[in-house]
C-alpha cells in the first residue's frame, strides 16, 4: 500500500539557501498496510509533519522514495488526502463549498457535487450547517468539514496532520471517537500525526516512535487493544496503561 | 431557546430600560445638526463679501440657471467618460500587474524599479509632460486619471497576493489543483478583500486625477468650470461642481463598500463577531 525507503529531507538555512540548516528526516523507513492506522508519534521538531508533508507530495525529498500502490509520489495525487492541523478551510467559503472544494477541482457537475458533499457533511454530524461561514462554527465543527472535504474524495490514504491539536480537550475525545466510528466504515488507510501518547494509542493499530536532531523512528509499538474501541472504557485498560508506559519509555530513550 | 432558557428568562425578568438615549435618535440627530449648519451660513453668509462667500440659497439659485442652460450636465458627463475610461484601464492593468507581481518573483523583480519610481513620483509633476505628448483634449485627461488611479490598486493587489499563506495554497495542491486553479480559486479570493481596498482608493485618486488634469487644461469638465468660474469671482457657481464633486465622491465610495461587502462577505461578517 504505502512504502517509504530510506528517506532522508534536509532543511537549508533561511538567509543562505546553500547552508544545510537542519537534517529533518534522515533514513526514515515506513511500510502501511491497506486499511491500517498508523500514528506518527513525536516531540515538536521530530519530522513527522515533514514525513506526512513528503507523502502527501507537497515537499520533495532528498534522498529515498515513497511508493503507493508500487507508484513513487512525485506530487499530491487523488489516491491521497491531507486534514490540516489548522483546519484548512478557505474563509470565503460556506461550510458546503468547502467540502465541495475537491470536488469541483476535479471537475465533477455541480448538482453531483452538491450531493455528495451533503452526504458527507451528514457523515461528520453538520447537516443544518451548509451556509454558515467557518468562522461562524467551533473548531472542532470547523474540522469536521476538513474531514468531511477529506473524505469526499475517496482516498486510499488519509493523511492527518494533528488534526485535533487545535480543538478543546472533550472536543477532542468525541472527534477522535467519531473518527474511529468513520474510518470503520471505509476502506481508508489511516497516518495520523500526534504528540498526544494516548491519542496514539487510542486511535492506531500502530504507533510510530519519532526522534528529533535528526529526526528518525526510534520504535514502532503494536496496539494490540480490540475494536470496536468506543466501547466500555478502553483508557482504563491494563493494556492501555502498560503500552503509554512502553511508549513514553522509548519517547525517552 | 429551549424551555429551560425560558423559564429562566422569565425568573430574571429584566424589565426594558425607560427614559431618553441618545442612540435612539442619531439620525435625527445628525439631521438637526446639518440643518443647523446650513441656517448660521445662511444667515452669515449674506453678510459676507459675495466675491469671497457664497450661502445656501444663492447657490441653489446658481444651481438650477446652470442646469437649465445644460451647461453644467455637459461638463459633468464629459468629466465622468474621460473619468470611467482611465479609471477601468487603471483597474484592469493594476490588478493584472499586481497579481503578476505578487505571485511570480522574477515579475517582481523585473518590474518593481518603474513601479515604485513611478509611483514614488507626485503625479501633478508628470502633467505638463503628459499634456505635451497628447495635447489638451481627452487623450491626456485619461492618461492622468489612469496613472492616478493605477497605483492604489496595483500596490494593494500585490500585497494581498504577498499575503495569501502558504497553507492555503496547500490546499489547493492537496487537492490537486495547477497553477491555474491554485490562482482563480485560492490567490484571488484570498486577495479579493486587498484588491477591493486598493479599488476604493483608486476611484478617490483618480477623481483627484480628472480635477487637476482638467484645472490644468482648463477646457472643458469640472475641473474648468472651476477655474472659471473662481477667475470670475462667480463665488455661488463656483459651489456647484465643489457640492457635485463631493457627491459624487461619496456616492462612488459607497458603491465601492457595497460591491466589497457582496464580493467579500466573509469578511464583513468577521468582524461582527
Amino acid at each position: 500500500m504505502l512504502e517509504v525507503r530510506h528517506l532522508s529531507k534536509v532543511f537549508f538555512e533561511q538567509n543562505d539557501s546553500r547552508k544545510p540548516g537542519l537534517v529533518a528526516l534522515y533514513d526514515i523507513c515506513l511500510t502501511v498496510r491497506k486499511k491500517e492506522f498508523v500514528c506518527l508519534l513525536g516531540p515538536s521538531g521530530c519530522g513527522k509533519t515533514t514525513l506526512i508533508r513528503i507523502v502527501a507530495g507537497l515537499l520533495p525529498a532528498d534522498r529515498g522514495e515513497v511508493l503507493v500502490n508500487g507508484n513513487p509520489v512525485t506530487s499530491p495525487g487523488r489516491d491521497r488526502c491531507m486534514v490540516f492541523q489548522q483546519f484548512g478551510l478557505l474563509p470565503w467559503r460556506t461550510v458546503l463549498g468547502n467540502v465541495e472544494f475537491g470536488l469541483e477541482i476535479e471537475g465533477v457537475p455541480r448538482e453531483e457535487r452538491r450531493d455528495i458533499s451533503r452526504k458527507y457533511l451528514e457523515l461528520v454530524g453538520l447537516n443544518g450547517f451548509e451556509d454558515y461561514y467557518p468562522h461562524q462554527i467551533s473548531g472542532g465543527m470547523q474540522q469536521r468539514v476538513g474531514i468531511a472535504r477529506a473524505l469526499s474524495k475517496k482516498p486510499d490514504i488519509l493523511l492527518m496532520d494533528e488534526p485535533f491539536g487545535a480543538v478543546d480537550a472533550q472536543t477532542r475525545e468525541q472527534l477522535q471517537e467519531e473518527l474511529l466510528k468513520i474510518w470503520a466504515k471505509t476502506d481508508t488507510t489511516v497516518i495520523f500525526v500526534t504528540h498526544s501518547i494516548d491519542e496514539s494509542i487510542y486511535l492506531s493499530d500502530r504507533v510510530v516512535v519519532m526522534h528529533s536532531r535528526p529526526g528518525r523512528i526510534k520504535e514502532e509499538v503494536l496496539v494490540d487493544l480490540p475494536r470496536p474501541r468506543w466501547e466500555g472504557d478502553v483508557k482504563a485498560d491494563p493494556r492501555f496503561a502498560r503500552l503509554r508506559t512502553d511508549i513514553r519509555e522509548s519517547l525517552r530513550g | 431557546m429551549n424551555a429551560l432558557e425560558e423559564q429562566a428568562l422569565a425568573e430574571i425578568s429584566l424589565s426594558p430600560s425607560k427614559g431618553f438615549r441618545v442612540t435612539d435618535y442619531l439620525g435625527l440627530l445628525r439631521a438637526s445638526s446639518v440643518i443647523l449648519l446650513l441656517i448660521v451660513w445662511e444667515v452669515f453668509g449674506r453678510d459676507v463679501n459675495p466675491l469671497f462667500l457664497s450661502y445656501p440659497t444663492a447657490i441653489a439659485r446658481a444651481c438650477v440657471q446652470l442646469l437649465i442652460s445644460g451647461e453644467f450636465q455637459r461638463q459633468a458627463l464629459g468629466s465622468l467618460e474621460v473619468y470611467a475610461v482611465g479609471l477601468v484601464s487603471s483597474l484592469v492593468l493594476g490588478i493584472f500587474l499586481g497579481l503578476l507581481m505578487g505571485r511570480y518573483r522574477l515579475a517582481e523583480y523585473l518590474l518593481d524599479p518603474y513601479v515604485y519610481a513611478l509611483d514614488a513620483t507626485p503625479r501633478v509633476a508628470l502633467i505638463p509632460l503628459l499634456l505635451l505628448w497628447f495635447g489638451l483634449g481627452a487623450p491626456a485627461k485619461i492618461a492622468i486619471v489612469f496613472l492616478s488611479g493605477l497605483f492604489p490598486v496595483l500596490m494593494n493587489t500585490f500585497s494581498g497576493v504577498r499575503t495569501v499563506s502558504a497553507s492555503l495554497v496547500d490546499i489547493g495542491r492537496v487537492y490537486g489543483a495547477g497553477e491555474a486553479k491554485i490562482f482563480t480559486k485560492i490567490i484571488v479570493p484570498a486577495a479579493l478583500p486587498f484588491i477591493m481596498a486598493g479599488v476604493r482608493l483608486a476611484v478617490g485618486r483618480a477623481l483627484i486625477g480628472i480635477i487637476t488634469a482638467e484645472m490644468f487644461t482648463a477646457v472643458t469638465g469640472m475641473g474648468a468650470l472651476l477655474i472659471r468660474y473662481s477667475s470670475a469671482f462667480a463665488t455661488d457657481k463656483f459651489f456647484v461642481p465643489v457640492i457635485f464633486l463631493a457627491l459624487l465622491g461619496v456616492i462612488l465610495s459607497r458603491a465601492v463598500e457595497l460591491l466589497q461587502r457582496r464580493l467579500a462577505p466573509w469578511k464583513e461578517t468577521e468582524g461582527a463577531l
